[in-house]
């Protein structure tokens, strides 16, 4: 039976290969019983996400932080 | 999530004239709020202030070059993101064809916490929560501070090494030709930046210490 140790490490490579079906089949297993390693599986993911949307600027600010953006256009002299 | 925009009964909506990158980029509060966070994001990568200011300088000449039409702030910031991922895949190559090839440290690895005991079980400090909504954190400033300060406490080579697979999606056997490492070196430390990214996530954003709820084990 996995461990926490050895599931996680799973979790992990699952983002970068195919894991073989004996690991997928362990890890199934172990993640059908253990919370921990369950969120820590979507947590990774998160992490994922959150990698992708700072990669395309997304800790920019949309919107101006006081509420000028009707003279926006207007700004240039 | 819900932004009110305070000219949508006075005019027509912003998507109506879409924006070119030239009048955008002309804003300077929009301009300098990119500024800030692409240098911010170069320098995570690349180390070096300078490399990384040259880069963002070169990503956002280039984006005026080719100035084109925009619905709004977030197509533009998301275009000159890629422009600048560019500007830093190309430096790292560059490195590889130098043969200035990055240090990694073996030493590192045996310094990372283990958040698991002698029988391999999450520690009951270590377990890991649900996080309640990233999808709204994104949309604050505050989480990305937090992100940032994340990122900047893993050991230097691990954090370039994870920000090489998850920023700018480079492929792994183009990563471990630049660091000089085996592929499953790689996995291990994108497993350790990952364990280490994770914790410090949850201790200071999703789950505060000391608001977190005890975890039963698995």
């Amino acid at each position: 039976m996995l461990k926490c140790r050895a599931a996680t490490r799973l979790l992990s490579e699952e983002l970068e290969r195919k894991l073989s079906f004996r690991e997928v089949l362990g890890l199934r297993f172990h993640t059908l019983e253990c919370t921990n390693c369950r969120n820590f599986g979507r947590q990774i993911k998160t992490l994922r996400q959150l990698s992708q949307s700072y990669a395309q600027g997304a800790s920019v600010p949309d919107q101006p932080q006081d509420s000028a953006s009707a003279n926006q256009a207007d700004d240039r002299n | 999530m819900t932004h009110t925009n305070p000219i949508q009964n006075s005019g027509p909506p912003p998507g109506g004239a879409p924006a070119t990158t030239t009048s955008l980029l002309a804003d300077p509060v929009f301009l300098a709020d990119l500024r800030r966070q692409m240098l911010k994001f170069a320098v995570l990568q690349l180390g070096d202030p300078h490399l990384a200011e040259d880069a963002v300088q070169e990503a956002l000449v280039g984006a005026l070059k080719n100035a084109r039409s925009f619905a709004g702030r977030a197509a533009i910031k998301t275009w000159v993101f890629a422009i600048l991922k560019n500007k830093i895949i190309d430096q790292l190559r560059l490195r590889i064809t130098d043969n200035k090839r990055l240090a990694y440290p073996d030493a590192e690895e045996s310094n990372d916490p283990d958040p698991f005991d002698d029988r391999g079980i999450w520690q009951a400090e270590e377990r890991p929560h649900v996080w309640r909504d990233p999808e709204g954190s994104i949309e604050q400033q505050q989480f990305w501070r937090v992100f940032e300060a994340c990122l900047e406490h893993l050991p230097t080579e691990q954090g370039r090494i994870f920000m090489m697979r998850e920023f700018v999606e480079m492929e792994s056997h183009e990563i471990c030709a630049a660091v000089g490492i085996t592929v499953s070196n790689l996995h291990v430390i994108l497993y350790r930046a990952r364990l280490r990214l994770r914790a410090c996530l949850e201790d200071t954003w999703f789950v505060p210490k000391e608001f977190a709820p005890e975890v039963p084990s698995c």
